[in-house]
């Protein structure tokens, strides 16, 4: 972002001006969404913390060959959080897996966006048969029980982070391409849509330079809300065995630790530091999103 | 238009994309073409089943014989047995053929018929999933309607921050955490629930029925706690878009009181968009239930699915697919006929 407007406004400075005056004002609302703003600081610490996690922790954390300590030891001043069967730091491996949690949590939710917003454009552009069917595939999707079909799909392939990104993004996009294609629709009936077209602008032109600045904001929106249900459709997925076995992540920590017995032995300091983890994750892209919202849409009313 | 599975999407269709009807002379056409829809989606299902489950890896026979020495002869026996020596496209015609007369095969790994094996589980799952709809549903109505006729005050902020919290938890790590703490015990706290299961075994007469409702504590107390925020969330928003109405004033205007008004009139409207919401947690609670299921090792197709998946038990995970997607489709259907009628409204 440049500031060469003032001087001498071309249309493509001007544009780019009141794109920077949306944004401003856009922050300007969010900061009064409070439930938002504690969401967006959760976020931050998390996101930093899983960045600069090799600072604090060696990559070899996970490794169960030279464990630190002894199999199993309670919560004491050398593990904060207890070790695990291998005797491995838990504090150390919780931080460790917020970086594939949250990897895989925003992958899945870009790839899931992406796909329902290039159906929902498309299918709200185009119209005849084209949007038949697609509108057709999506409805297919829209009932298909997703958590079954995702567990399914993660059979179906090998156990790997791609699988699991694409298992989740596979089987979420739909609700994003509805509501893409009903905001598509609306944008299209507007008279600079026509112009353009009078114009000689062709379908690439206006799908990209006129339909999608329009759906944007709609798209972050649902992102923020898809990234929370990613996070924990990953920890679901290795819970059960279908993640990667070989990284550690926070749903697979509660899968080791069910298989090490520590719910029969009650060794809950076990379980308790993964699920929190991602529980408070989930939460915070779950209140940004509704803040998100409840910015773009006032009549929504979520946070009323 | 085929029902929509999440809240904002329930909460859009009830403003923009609602059932067309025209009239109420329209309605037959209307449920014609839902039902139709409903078979269509049905039949993709049925052929997804099929073809989804053929890309496991690994020979099914092999599987079955579990690594005993078998020789070529039993091999081609079992191959025959099952029907997988025939071409891919004969398996397909025959499988679809028989799951439309409501036979899915045998399963390999109890070597049952596929059918036996879903009606008996299936109670077992109508019977968690059932209380625990019940539940969630009257406390997400009650509770968001206690917080949107107070909203802003302290007891709607706890209300809804408890409830985003409870739904941002992954249903088997509560469940696990409940089984540590009240079924294993911690300190001082003695075991006061079974682990798993569904029964002692033993009991007879009302001391079953009593039996199997302690075994359905803790299932129910993990599926009500992270699904009742999504209906208090929907309760809630419908109830405030109702709060300014006029004929809310005209109700108080009329001197009734304000237990009366928001009994009376104003949760009657406001419950419109939870019906559809309702109706579709039926369905996904059927079918999102296997968590829930394996963790506590409660008998139903949730835990079937998963037990048939890591085999993989073809003919079974088919058949339990096709259930858990059935589940939905008919929900959703159901969701779709009932809304016109319940909202004179949408038939504009």
């Amino acid at each position: 972002m440049t500031t060469t407007a003032e001087t001498a406004p071309s249309p493509r400075a001007l544009a780019r001006q009141r794109r920077r005056a949306s944004v401003a004002r856009f922050w300007r609302q969010y900061r009064s969404e409070r439930a938002g703003l504690y969401g967006l600081t959760v976020l931050a610490l998390c996101a930093l913390l899983a960045l600069f996690a090799p600072l604090f922790v060696g990559s070899d954390v996970s490794s169960v060959t030279d464990a630190p300590g002894r199999p199993m030891q309670s919560p004491s001043a050398e593990f904060p959080l207890g070790t695990d069967q291998f005797g491995r730091d838990l504090l150390g491996l919780v931080i460790w897996g917020s970086r594939v949690s949250l990897l895989v949590g925003l992958l899945a939710a870009v790839l899931s966006v992406a796909i329902g917003t290039l159906i929902g454009v498309t299918a709200g552009h185009f119209k005849g048969w084209y949007a038949t069917v697609m509108m057709r595939v999506t409805d297919w999707f829209l009932v298909m029980p997703t958590l079954v079909l995702a567990i399914a799909l993660a059979t179906v392939m090998s156990r790997s982070l791609t699988t699991t990104v694409v298992a989740i993004g596979v089987t979420t996009w739909p609700t994003t391409a509805r509501l893409v294609r009903a905001q598509t629709l609306a944008v299209e009936t507007r008279p600079y849509i026509e112009r353009a077209q009078a114009l000689g602008g062709g379908h690439w032109h206006v799908m990209s330079r006129h339909v999608l600045p329009n759906v944007m904001p709609l798209v972050l929106a649902q992102t923020t809300l898809i990234i929370s249900s990613a996070i924990l459709a990953e920890a679901t997925l290795a819970f059960l065995g279908l993640g990667d076995p070989t990284v550690v992540s926070w749903g697979g920590l509660l899968q080791d630790a069910r298989e090490a017995g520590a719910v029969s032995a009650g060794d809950w300091w076990y379980l308790v530091p993964p699920g929190i983890a991602i529980a408070v994750v989930a939460l915070a892209f779950t209140l940004c999103g509704r803040a998100v919202e409840a910015v773009l849409n006032p009549r929504l009313g979520v946070s009323r | 238009m085929t029902a929509d599975a999440t809240p904002a999407l329930v909460e859009d269709r009830q403003r923009a994309a609602g059932p067309r009807v025209r009239k109420s002379s329209a309605y037959p056409r209307y449920l014609a073409g839902k039902v139709a829809g409903a078979a269509v989606s049905l039949l993709a299902v049925l052929v997804t089943s099929f073809f989804l489950f053929r890309l496991i890896p690994g020979d099914p026979v092999k599987t079955m014989t579990g690594g005993r020495q078998v020789s070529a002869e039993q091999l081609a026996a079992y191959r025959e047995e099952f029907g997988l020596d025939l071409p891919l496209w004969r398996q397909f015609t025959d499988y679809c053929g028989k799951a439309l007369t409501g036979d899915f095969g045998t399963s390999y790994q109890f070597r049952a018929p596929v059918v036996d094996k879903i009606t008996e589980a299936l109670p077992n799952t109508l019977l968690l999933t059932g209380t625990a709809f019940v539940l969630y549903t009257a406390l997400g109505i009650i509770l968001g309607t206690r917080s949107a006729w107070r909203h802003g005050r302290l007891g709607d902020r706890v209300n809804t921050g408890l409830a985003l919290t409870l739904y941002s938890i992954p249903s088997f790590w509560l469940g696990l955490l409940l089984i540590i703490v009240l079924s294993v015990g911690i300190g001082p706290l003695p075991g006061m629930f079974p682990t798993g299961g569904m029964e002692s075994g033993g009991e007879e007469g009302f001391a079953y029925v009593l039996d199997v409702a302690h075994h359905l504590v803790l299932p129910v107390v993990t599926l009500v706690a992270v699904e009742y925020g999504q209906t208090l969330l929907v309760t809630r928003s419908a109830l405030l878009d109702e709060m300014g109405s006029d004929y809310l004033t005209t109700a108080r205007a009329k001197g009734l009181r304000d237990d009366l008004v928001r009994r009376r009139h104003a949760v009657p409207n406001a419950l419109l968009p939870t019906v559809t919401l309702i109706f579709i947690n039926l369905g996904r609670t059927v079918a999102g239930v296997i968590l829930v299921e394996t963790v506590f090792s409660w008998p139903g197709l949730g835990g079937l699915f998963y037990q048939a998946l890591s085999v993989p038990d073809l003919p079974l995970v088919q058949g339990l697919f096709f259930v858990f997607a059935a589940a939905v489709i008919l929900m959703n259907t159901l969701a779709d006929l009932v809304y016109p009628l319940l909202d004179p409204r949408v038939a504009r």
